[in-house]
């Protein structure tokens, strides 16, 4: 549906975009995600078309978007602000983009009920846009753009302003409406969360740059350099030694671990430095006597923090300073572990990732 | 203590700002054409007199003319300024704000002088089009200045909206941005009305045969009888100036309310 090709951008000497490239399927919910200045708003709006490129090609729907302006592209997007026309009621605002189908006004308050149904709203077409509250502004800014059947739907961070609760259950509404209406979804985010759970595939940008494009899984799973991996989550970064490398695989020592058989990430060469990372959740702090795991380190335990459902424990391996987050779930029968225990930690090669080095 | 002595301070000012004023429409309203206390008896008769003055009527005439042109070529003109400077970065941004806001702090009599200058150099012949052009000149910053303030909180993002939404830029200018800015218009046209209305010096050196209302005010203080008339004339203006000037204020808040701001500061 969108085809990026070496897209590059400055504004003056910052370089905003560097060499992105990058396919959106039809039908996807796809996620931009990355910290602030990462350039994945300046990519949005460069789909929209409210920013030039330097040099690159944008396509849409198989045509190029070279020279094309923001009125005559099949986008519409939603606005980190949302931008609800202050002096227009909701039904107006819903009815704006229509203007140029010149349709009589029964099949336009038709089209506004039945876009506003759509967004849970029905019946808030007489409201006064500034009489709505955030949640509502937003669903009124979908609304409007949806009304319109664009190829492509483009969300600017549209949940940043929302409180917690209510942004958990615009989440899943957004999911179910994209589902429901088939439409390609571009979001921008800088909730890794929010990535995690909406998006069918994740672009992590840093720096103006692609650093990995995968399934939100594959990204958690085998985040590829340990800038990503620590963007997601958790993730603890340990030194990593290669002593042998076998194809894709490496045996690889990790500080204070052991051993393992690891795959080699994408995009790693000869010169590439590495290190290691192992969630916390995929170690286990052993009873006595258990043996479930391939591997068992033993550690000392310097930290303790419960937070209810987990326990999260720093724990030292022996001959090693870097405190390492483990963390056990609190099931009925599991005794919490004190500072300064002694404790046997079981893993496996699968439990951690080669990470490449790079800053 | 020091709290007494700053109220009768501001008491003392406010009396020294406006008690001036206030002696216009009393010696409007007295019976007697010598500017003395104490006061002689109430009549209309200066105000009556207006009506009868053939030359005064035509100043005003001429006042309401420039006054009008120059207050909509100067919104207008502050219109593309401001939305040019706002909206965008361009090399001298800086130096050509200054320049177009510079009339505002030179004194008129320089502005005055200058522009005659210019007109005589030209050939051209002083007119009520020398007196707008003058006008514009010192009525374009002070739009500018209502102007920007409302574009500056315009969220640019409503404009990008209506272009995303399908409309051009004219249509957008139309459809979101002339609407919600539309207040501050509205002030800016009264201000650049009320600025022109009352403007002397500068009237004073442009004009040819058709002296404005100030200039012919003037030229009726060397004849001591008619200055009660003057008086009237004078209430009057000073009541039109009050209306226009607290209609723009009132219309500059609703502006700030309606862009979601609350401001109690602005022009005025």
């Amino acid at each position: 549906m969108i085809k990026l090709s070496k897209i590059e951008k400055y504004y003056g000497t910052y370089h905003a975009l560097r060499d992105v490239n990058c396919h959106i399927k039809e039908g996807e919910f796809f996620s931009l995600l990355g910290p602030s200045g990462s350039g994945k708003t300046t990519l949005l709006r460069t789909i929209a078309g409210f920013e030039g490129i330097d040099s690159g090609t944008v396509m849409i729907g198989g045509q190029s978007m070279d020279g094309v302006p923001p009125n005559m592209r099949p986008t519409n997007m939603v606005f980190q602000s949302y931008a609800i026309f202050p002096h227009m009621s909701v039904a107006q605002n819903v009815a704006y983009g229509l203007r140029s189908q010149r349709l009589d006004n029964a099949k336009t308050a038709e089209m506004v009920a039945e876009s506003l149904a759509k967004v849970g709203l029905a019946g808030y077409g007489d409201r006064a846009a500034h009489a709505l509250s955030g949640g509502q502004r937003q669903r009124v800014a979908l609304a409007r753009a949806l009304i319109l059947k664009p190829k492509v739907l483009l969300l600017d961070e549209p949940l940043s302003a929302l409180d917690r609760q209510l942004r958990e259950e615009m989440q899943s509404e957004l999911r179910r409406l994209q589902r429901s209406l088939g439409i390609t979804f571009v979001l921008v985010t800088h909730d890794q969360e929010e990535a995690l759970t909406m998006s069918d595939r994740v672009a992590v940008m840093f720096e103006g740059q692609i650093a990995q494009l995968d399934t939100p899984q594959a990204l958690y799973k085998h985040p590829a350099s340990k800038r990503v991996a620590e963007f997601f989550g958790a993730m603890n970064v340990l030194k990593a030694e290669i002593i042998e490398v076998d194809g894709d695989t490496a045996t690889t020592r990790i500080e204070g671990l052991g051993v393992a058989e690891l795959a080699i990430p994408t995009g790693a060469s000869a010169e590439s430095s590495f290190c290691a990372g192992v969630r916390p959740e995929s170690m286990t702090i052993l009873d006595d006597g258990e043996q479930a795991y391939a591997k068992e380190t033993s550690a000392t335990v310097a930290e303790v923090e419960y937070r209810g459902e987990m326990t999260y424990y720093d724990v030292k391996f022996e001959g090693s300073d870097t405190p390492v987050v483990v963390s056990m779930r609190n099931t009925s029968n599991r005794e919490l572990r004190k500072v300064g225990q002694q404790v046997r930690i079981g893993w496996e090669s699968a439990s951690a990732v080669l990470l490449l080095d790079q800053n | 203590m020091s709290k007494r002595i700053l109220t009768m301070f501001m008491i003392i000012f406010v009396i020294f700002l406006y008690a001036p004023t206030l002696l216009l429409p009393i010696f409007a309203f007295n019976d007697s054409s010598i500017i003395a206390f104490p006061l002689s008896g109430f009549t209309f008769d200066w105000f009556k007199s207006l009506g009868a003055a053939d030359e005064l009527r035509k100043a005003a005439g001429t006042s309401l003319i420039i006054a009008t042109s120059s207050s909509i070529i100067a919104t207008m003109l502050a219109l593309l300024a401001t939305s040019a400077t706002v909206r965008y970065k361009f090399p001298g941004k800086g130096a050509m704000i200054g320049t177009i806001m510079l009339p505002m702090f030179l004194p008129e009599i320089i502005i005055g002088v200058s522009l005659l200058t210019v007109v005589l150099l030209a050939g051209l012949k002083l007119s009520i089009y020398t007196i707008i052009m003058g006008h514009v000149l010192i009525c374009t910053p002070f739009c500018i200045a209502i102007l920007r303030s409302s574009f500056q909180q315009l969220d640019p993002s409503l404009e990008e909206a209506s272009l995303d939404l399908g409309e051009s830029r004219a249509t957008t200018f139309r459809r979101v941005t002339l609407p919600l800015i539309m207040p501050s218009v509205i002030s800016s046209l009264l201000i650049g009305f009320t600025i022109s209305l009352d403007e002397f010096v500068i009237a004073f050196f442009l004009s040819g045969t058709e002296p404005t209302l100030p200039v012919y005010i003037w030229s009726q203080l060397r004849f001591p009888q008619r200055i009660p008339s003057v008086m009237a004339l004078g209430t009057l203006l000073l009541i039109l100036s009050v209306v226009l000037l607290t209609l723009s204020e009132l219309l500059r808040r609703r502006s700030a309310r309606r862009l979601g701001q609350t401001s109690t500061s602005g022009a005025l």
